[in-house]
């Protein structure tokens, strides 16, 4: 176990190092620049400026810098100083000497917003997206899977019918669809909740439920089809046998093997939260870091781009991670082959 | 024709639905494919779905006839209109002449209303189809041809070549995929503009613009769809690689590329063909994403998830113009959906008796 997980862990950060890559080489690639606005800039000011953020260096140079700045963490006895250049998101202090430190993750300053770090947007949005996709996390699973064993318990009766019928109908609503109807019959018509924000309970529903939606019913079709494909085993019929009742053999015996594929999605359905968050927190006004990552493309604001993707792809990524570790505890067979 | 007697009912019955269905079973063999097709056919929610397909696929291809205006017309005097009917059922919407607080611009001459620009919602939606089936189509095409042919070459050769090739699509896998397509589409959409005469940008920019910018939206879509469809097939290639007809296909001396694709390939689609048809509502929702975040078609070609994004920005004032084109692309993926299932259940009868 111990070498599976050392092994998903270092293809865990192969991968994030590729991702990185590709960003900050295809990023480069685009055709012009943080500064490159409507109103051409003094040529020697804009040489400044690039010298300033080291947009001059060879881009190997600036990428290894970057990474440096991103992964290794150091340790220094200054006294922390405000500084957008010189904002890390980690901050340990050591014990044994006055000030020192140990500091961790600097996505650098925002060139377009030059007095904000990356480190500003991450801490002052990250927590709204994270939020939001662990209540929509909650509702898919909350709705999906009671849904799918009531399926499997009931198949073929019109209970099923209707489960399923309500699970393509799921899968058939993206986002972009169910965010404005959702939006536009319970705020702007019935008026029981607001409209856009966040922070109140009253704002987070419908968001959460406009994202969480889609993927309960993922979950629900997974689920009936797992959980019926126990229920034929034998070892559900010599649970029957023993004369256990229905509820402890299916909650006890069943599940515990039927949640197995259940649990493979949940890394793909979380990457599918992610990118649903972009459109959910435009359709509610909620203030994420989704809007982030789209307008700091068009802008150009390289720093922004790389913080944001990383970010984005670091929990997908670990997610994929957590849930292949789940998977292998779960079941011997995939650890040991 | 068969030996059995047929009653000039049943004659006309099974001329009449173009199905070669015979009296005498017994004699007639159906082919795998004929068979799916008759279990299709028994799937009433699969009919349904097929039959607004094949509605949305006449509107898309007769658009300019049954539309009734272009998508580009503008009518000035009738901005973020609305017709009667439905500002009787959205109560929120006055009408103009109701004061206070009236300030719909009723026109019945546009059936759904017009949008900010003054352009009739109902044609915008009619031509949108074009966007949404193509990608319908197109998605599948790249996913088969890709992955199809790599899992193929990927199952059959073997060892080590197929150890590196599942590790490459592995690697897809764990990436998060949709962050990278979009700023592809950034790159794509912002370097091929300027491109100069000749060079390759400039003829990829031209391709993108004969096809109103869905060219990049193909390619996203080609990169991040194939690797399900190798997996797939890969895992197909190997289950039958090792039955007897291969085998006397190589003893006869066949060549590779004749076993791959004359015997292996009619046997593993069965599967595919049913995988790619539950992912066309995942290729078009795809579609309708990028165009709502601003990077799918150029404007002012009309798509759903563009024309919801703009409508969502007035969704208080005028709810018309988000929710028509949402219900359009709901009915579209519903529609594939239920095509999808029905597809599952005729092509692999055995995926539904398993569970």
């Amino acid at each position: 176990m111990g070498q599976y997980a050392v092994r998903r862990f270092l293809y865990l950060l192969m991968v994030l190092l590729v991702v990185s890559a590709i960003t900050f080489f295809i990023m480069h690639q685009i055709p012009g620049g943080p500064f490159s606005t409507e109103k051409k800039l003094n040529p020697t000011v804009l040489q400044n400026l690039n010298q300033k953020y080291h947009l001059d260096d060879p881009l190997p140079t600036q990428y290894a810098d970057y990474m440096v700045d991103i992964f290794i963490p150091r340790v220094t006895s200054q006294e922390k100083v405000f500084s957008v250049t010189d904002d890390y998101l980690v901050n340990i202090n050591l014990p044994l000497v006055d000030d020192a430190a140990l500091r961790w993750i600097n996505f650098g300053p925002s060139y377009k917003s030059p007095t904000l770090s990356v480190n500003d947007i991450v801490r002052d949005h990250l927590p709204v997206s994270a939020q939001l996709g662990v209540l929509a996390l909650l509702v898919a699973m909350i709705i999906g899977i009671p849904l799918g064993i009531l399926a499997a318990l009931r198949k073929n009766t019109t209970v099923d019918y209707i489960s399923m019928g309500t699970a393509i109908l799921g899968v058939s609503v993206p986002v972009i669809v169910l965010g404005p109807t959702l939006k536009y019959i319970f705020a702007v018509e019935l008026g029981w909740v607001p409209t856009s924000g966040w922070g109140d309970f009253d704002q987070m529903i419908l968001p959460a439920f406009a994202l969480g939606f889609a993927q309960s019913a993922l979950l629900a079709r997974l689920t009936r089809a797992s959980l019926l494909q126990v229920l034929n085993e034998d070892y559900i019929r010599t649970a029957y046998a023993k004369g256990l009742r229905q509820r402890r053999v299916v909650i006890v015996h069943a599940m515990k093997n039927a949640m197995i594929p259940v649990m493979t999605i949940i890394g793909p359905l979380f990457a599918a939260l992610i990118t649903g968050t972009f459109v959910t927190e435009r359709v509610f006004g909620i203030p994420g870091l989704g809007s982030y990552f789209v307008t700091s493309i068009t802008n150009r604001d390289y720093s922004v781009i790389m913080g944001t993707t990383l970010i984005f792809a670091f929990f997908i990524v670990v997610a994929n991670f957590l849930v292949d570790l789940t998977y292998a505890w779960l079941d011997p067979r995939i650890r040991l082959s | 024709m068969s030996a059995v007697d047929v009653t000039p009912q049943e004659q006309t019955a099974s001329s009449a639905s173009g199905v070669m269905q015979l009296g005498g079973r017994a004699q007639q063999s159906h082919s795998p494919w004929m068979d799916a097709w008759r279990r299709l056919r028994r799937n009433r929610a699969a009919l349904v779905g097929f039959v607004i397909i094949i509605l949305n696929i006449l509107a898309a291809i007769f658009a300019p006839q049954v539309a009734p205006h272009n998508y580009t017309d503008q009518n000035y005097l009738a901005l973020n209109s609305a017709p009667s009917w439905i500002v009787d059922i959205f109560p929120k919407m006055k009408p103009l002449e109701e004061q206070p607080g009236g300030y719909v611009n009723v026109n019945d001459d546009y059936i759904l209303g017009t949008d900010n620009l003054g352009r009739d919602l109902l044609s915008r939606i009619i031509y949108g189809a074009r966007i949404s089936l193509s990608v319908a189509f197109i998605g599948p095409f790249f996913s088969l041809l890709v992955g199809t042919i790599f899992g193929m070459v990927s199952g059959y050769v073997g060892g080590q070549v197929d150890n590196l090739m599942m590790r490459i699509v592995d690697i897809m896998y764990a990436f998060p995929t949709l962050l990278l397509v979009i700023l592809l589409m950034a790159f794509f959409r912002a370097s091929f503009n300027e491109g100069d005469q000749g060079t390759l940008a400039y003829k990829m920019n031209q391709l993108d613009a004969a096809f109103g910018g869905m060219f990049f939206i193909f390619i996203g879509i080609g990169l991040t769809s194939w690797m399900d469809t190798a997996r797939l097939a890969r895992a197909q290639v190997l289950s039958i690689r090792e039955k007897e007809y291969i085998e006397a296909a190589v003893s006869i001396g066949s060549r590779n590329s004749t076993i791959i694709f004359r015997h292996i390939l009619p046997n593993i689609l069965g599967p595919i063909v049913v995988a790619e048809s539950l992912a066309i509502p995942r290729y078009i929702s795809f579609e309708a994403f990028l165009s709502f975040i601003g990077l799918g078609v150029n404007p002012p070609r009309p798509s759903w998830g563009a024309m919801i994004s703009d409508g969502s920005n007035a969704l208080i004032s005028y709810p018309n113009q988000a929710i028509f084109p949402a219900l359009a692309l709901f009915f579209i993926m519903f529609a594939f959906n239920f095509m999808g299932d029905g597809l599952r259940d005729a092509l692999d009868p055995h995926a539904n008796k398993r569970v």
